[in-house]
């Protein structure tokens, strides 16, 4: 399969954000996945999410790792520069990156074969450095290009397609990351459009290390009778603990959730996020309360999904590394070359 | 008949690790220095913090001869675990130091030697209350005596003392004591000084002592690297460590914050993942390592060669396979850093011979690596890199720009409507690329490790690979002509024999090329800095009917690459290799290359420790 265009012409009453770009704009080239995938509702979510924040394109760098999730950057943002690296270490390329130009807006792609399986170990330490980006994982179970061999995110007692049953302790990444110092973790489903959109738009506002697990059902390999990972499963034990109604001074986000308190959280940057809360216990800013809800969950077989934790008071990894506010990539000689006089003074000191 | 050498000799000390003596012996070594006479200091020392055997060994020449030159001349044996073997090695003639205030069995000293006991642990008994004092104290007591012994001047050595501890005047004057100590003990039981001694000599001249990491480091700094991303590993640690201390001393804008960013990583495979998007993104980026780690590295160079992104990596090498031998030198890693990673690669090669040239090669591998859009491998060594040389003093032109390769700006962007990331526009393999965040509209592509054609566009068609694989393959081409070039150095007469070396070996290569000419056999000499080779290699080639390859490894992995490179016949070549962790000397290399010119079928012998 090779690369296909989309056709560039749009309706003229199209709406336009505030810089004049079309949602079309925010998209990339045809997506080459299966018909149905998960994959594809994420990548709408995102461009849905980048369009409304009116975030210019070429300021967004996205970064994969390897895997059929790991394709989607292509499927996006096609005015952005985008970098599939290699399997598993999307996390540190992107840090490289971050630490180049600390002024661009950074989107992990990653899936559950790239990050719990072979790129754990880099997934919980760009977490632990807290680098500022959001960082996707679009979770469904198996790895898909290969033909539906478990990941480290199969459920106990999943059924693979072959009828096979996952038998090792599954990884949750949300737990994972919070633990870890994920300064941003929701959890939702690629089917719940309403709830993703708004998350992955306070995760692109958020500074710091954001993390969304996405469950993003595979239709070809982990969406039988048996799989936790289905369509049906997730529909039927999916239970969403808020919802994002809006952010301030941004465009309104339209949401079909049930009633319930609203919770308003400011951001680093002064915008304020506004979550509707359904489960009246659940403070998003206590950490231990998140990690307390997801082991519930998982105990009685429930997907909690929404913002489960929040430290709008980040650090990010500038600020641990107190690099100059200029991006690192556009200083020149005048701030990096000591100079012959620092020179001579050096080879004085060696004599 | 006691050994008879001014300013030319080999005197090893022998400690036990973590005991204070690096510092006593930095202090020996300098002391010579300042009297104007060459060094070469060596250590030599275990996988370990604490307890086991080390060596420091100084080789003293007037004549500038700075590679290791095999043997011991006068021995201060400090290792009572070590004592016969260290006494066993040292030369006819010479002198053995020790500490005495135990009796020595009269069977472990030797009859050829000159035996100079002195009760140190006694003295400094005497002198210190503290254990931890009489330990360290010791050590400067026994460099105080060897002033009297050698003939350094006792000044020389205290105002050593006075520099390095600087502000601190309590140690100052307790070092100065202990010194004198030594000095006056060894002056009053010793006819001193000894047959072997200092003189002073104008003969050091402007050169400076150093190590080649730092070196590396600061030609790092100077040559604008600005993200430094690595994992720990002996021997390249102190390279990112300098790299550090440096920035933290000319890096700093003037609101208190760093124009540099160092993040050590969770393993060298996130180093250098952490560097190549750095590189992608338009830092100058770079990862120091070792053998083991350019094996974990593999996959990630593969990806910088095919998606083409600049980076520069540090291999200090060490001996291998494996864990290997981690605290000794190797020059074997040539051939997984040529290579480097799956399908077909190959990648550039700076190889520096000490402390100069890894300045000069640190600061132009980022030129190279961005204006050819790949990896640079700077090939330093554990001798190199651990051991001070004495070097030429690091030199820099203020008038030097840095060359960011083939970047489009804004500017040329809004010029370049039909932008393609790997179109070949100037026929020299490299394409031009574009940056994040750098025009709203234009030269946006996708990286990837997946082919693509010219602009970009993921394909899984064979032409278009092709056409891309080759582009590469030309590119390498143009990289030939841009790296440093070989330095050749010839015999004093026309001679057919040629000998081809590299990095560390270029010391001893280079005496060892003057004790040849004293037995009448000229050779000439080419010392490769860099891969794809130059031209100039292969014409050597041509110009010798006799090859000679010096290396230090076990495979002749020079050989393989030149062999490869160009193209050229290598199976009557003679390796001279030597590889068992310690610096390859001119009296190896003489002895070698000699007894194949006499009995051409000799087999090489393997060389034991010296």
């Amino acid at each position: 399969m090779t690369y296909v265009a989309k056709p560039k012409f749009h309706h003229p009453s199209i709406p336009v954000n505030a810089l004049g770009f079309t949602r079309r704009d925010y998209e990339g080239s045809m997506s080459t996945l299966c018909a149905g995938c998960g994959h594809d509702s994420i990548t709408a979510a995102i461009v849905h999410a980048c369009f409304e924040l009116a975030l210019p394109p070429h300021r967004i760098a996205k970064l994969s790792g390897i895997g059929c999730s790991s394709k989607t950057p292509t499927y996006m943002l096609g005015q952005s520069h985008g970098f599939n690296s290699v399997h598993g270490r999307m996390p540190s390329v992107l840090t490289g990156a971050n630490l180049a130009n600390r002024d661009l807006i950074y989107l992990g792609i990653s899936g559950d074969g790239d990050t719990a399986s072979i790129g754990f170990g880099q997934f919980a330490h760009v977490m632990r450095r807290g680098v500022n980006m959001t960082y996707i994982v679009e979770n469904n179970g198996v790895y898909g290009l290969t033909k539906g061999q478990f990941s480290a995110t199969a459920d106990r007692g999943s059924k693979s397609k072959k009828g096979v049953g996952a038998r090792d302790e599954p990884i949750d990444l949300v737990a994972v990351a919070i633990q870890l110092g994920a300064t941003f973790a929701a959890r939702s489903f690629s089917g719940d459009k309403a709830q993703l959109v708004p998350l992955i738009k306070a995760a692109l506002e958020h500074r710091g290390a954001a993390f969304i697990d996405v469950i993003s059902p595979c239709v070809t390999f982990n969406n039988h009778e048996g799989s936790t990972k289905s369509y049906d499963y997730v529909r039927e034990h999916n239970i969403a603990m808020n919802a994002l109604d809006y952010i301030t001074g941004k465009e309104p986000i339209t949401i079909d959730y049930a009633e319930g308190a609203d919770q308003a959280v400011t951001m680093h940057d002064g915008t304020t996020i506004h979550l509707r809360k359904l489960d009246a216990k659940h403070d998003v800013s206590d950490r231990a309360a998140a990690l307390t809800t997801l082991e519930h969950a998982r105990d009685a077989g429930e997907i909690v999904t929404g913002l489960l934790y929040i430290d709008r008071e980040a650090e990010e990894l500038h600020d641990a590394l107190n690099t100059t506010t200029r991006p690192l990539n556009q200083l020149t000689e005048a701030n990096l070359c000591p100079g012959s006089k620092a020179l001579e003074a050096i080879n004085a000191g060696l004599r | 008949m006691p050994i008879q050498a001014v300013n030319d000799f080999v005197i090893r000390f022998a400690n036990v690790n973590g005991s204070g003596s690096a510092s006593a012996n930095l202090l020996f070594a300098r002391s010579i220095l300042r009297m104007g006479v060459p060094i070469a200091p060596r250590n030599i020392f275990p996988s370990n913090i604490q307890g086991l055997p080390t060596w420091y060994e100084v080789r003293v020449s007037e004549r500038g001869h700075l590679g290791a030159r095999g043997g011991a001349d006068m021995l201060v044996a400090m290792n009572a675990q070590t004592f016969a073997q260290d006494v066993a090695a040292l030369e006819p003639g010479g002198y053995l130091f020790y500490d005495s205030t135990r009796p020595l069995p009269p069977s472990t000293i030797r009859d050829d030697i000159v035996a100079l006991g002195m009760p140190l642990t006694e003295i400094c008994a005497a002198q210190y209350s503290e254990a931890r004092q009489r330990q360290l104290y010791r050590n400067i007591v026994y460099v105080g005596a060897l002033a009297a012994l050698l003939d350094i001047d006792l000044g020389v050595m205290e105002t050593l003392a006075a520099e390095r501890f600087k502000g601190k005047d309590k140690l100052i004057e307790a070092n100065q004591r202990a010194l004198r100590i030594g000095y006056d003990e060894a002056m009053s039981r010793f006819a001193c000084p000894l047959g072997v001694r200092v003189r002073r000599s104008e003969a050091v001249g402007d050169r400076i002592l150093v190590e080649g990491n730092f070196a590396a480091a600061l030609g790092a700094v100077y040559g604008g690297a600005t993200v430094c991303s690595w994992y720990p590993i002996t021997p390249s640690t102190s390279l990112a460590e300098a790299f550090e201390r440096n920035c933290a001393r000319y890096r700093i804008d003037a609101s208190g914050r760093k124009n540099y960013a160092i993040l050590q990583a969770e393993d060298e495979i996130a180093a250098i993942g952490m560097a190549i998007g750095a590189g992608w993104n338009g830092a100058r980026a770079f990862t120091a390592t070792s053998g083991p780690g350019i094996s974990l590295m593999q996959e990630f160079f593969g990806l910088a060669y095919f998606a083409e992104i600049p980076v520069v990596v540090f291999d200090v090498q060490r001996g291998g396979p494996s864990t290997g031998m981690p605290t000794r030198t190797q020059q074997s890693d040539l051939l997984s850093c040529a290579f480097a990673s799956h399908g077909d690669t190959k990648h550039a090669l700076l190889i520096p011979d000490g402390p100069n040239e890894a300045f000069e090669f640190a600061a132009s591998a980022f030129d190279l690596a961005e204006r050819l859009q790949t990896v640079v491998f700077v090939m330093l060594d554990l001798d190199i890199g651990m051991n001070s040389h004495l070097s030429a003093p690091f030199k820099w032109d203020d008038a030097r720009t840095y060359d960011r390769g083939k970047v489009l700006s804004f500017e040329e962007l809004e010029q370049a409507p039909n932008f393609g990331r790997y179109d070949d526009v100037d026929g020299d393999g490299i394409p031009y690329r574009t940056l994040p965040g750098g025009h709203p509209t234009r030269g946006a592509y996708f990286t990837r490790g997946t082919s693509r054609d010219r602009f970009a566009r993921y394909t899984e068609e064979g032409l278009p690979y092709i056409d891309n694989m080759e582009r590469l393959e030309h590119k390498f081409e143009t990289a030939r002509g841009l790296l440093p070039r070989p330095v050749l150095k010839q015999a004093a007469k026309p001679t057919r024999i040629g000998v081809l070396h590299y990095g560390s070996t270029a010391a001893s290569m280079d005496e060892a090329q003057q004790m040849l000419e004293g037995d009448g056999i000229y050779v000439d000499a080419l010392r490769i800095r860099a891969f794809p080779l130059a031209h100039a290699v292969a014409e050597f080639i041509d110009g010798h009917d006799q090859i000679f390859v010096v290396e230090q490894n076990r495979d002749a992995q020079m050989r393989t690459l030149v062999s490869t490179d160009l193209g050229v016949a290598t199976d009557r070549w003679t390796p001279i290799l030597h590889y068992n962790g310690m610096p390859t000397s001119a009296r190896y290399i003489h002895r070698e290359i000699a007894a194949r010119l006499r009995k051409p079928a000799a087999p090489q012998h393997l060389e034991a420790a010296e």
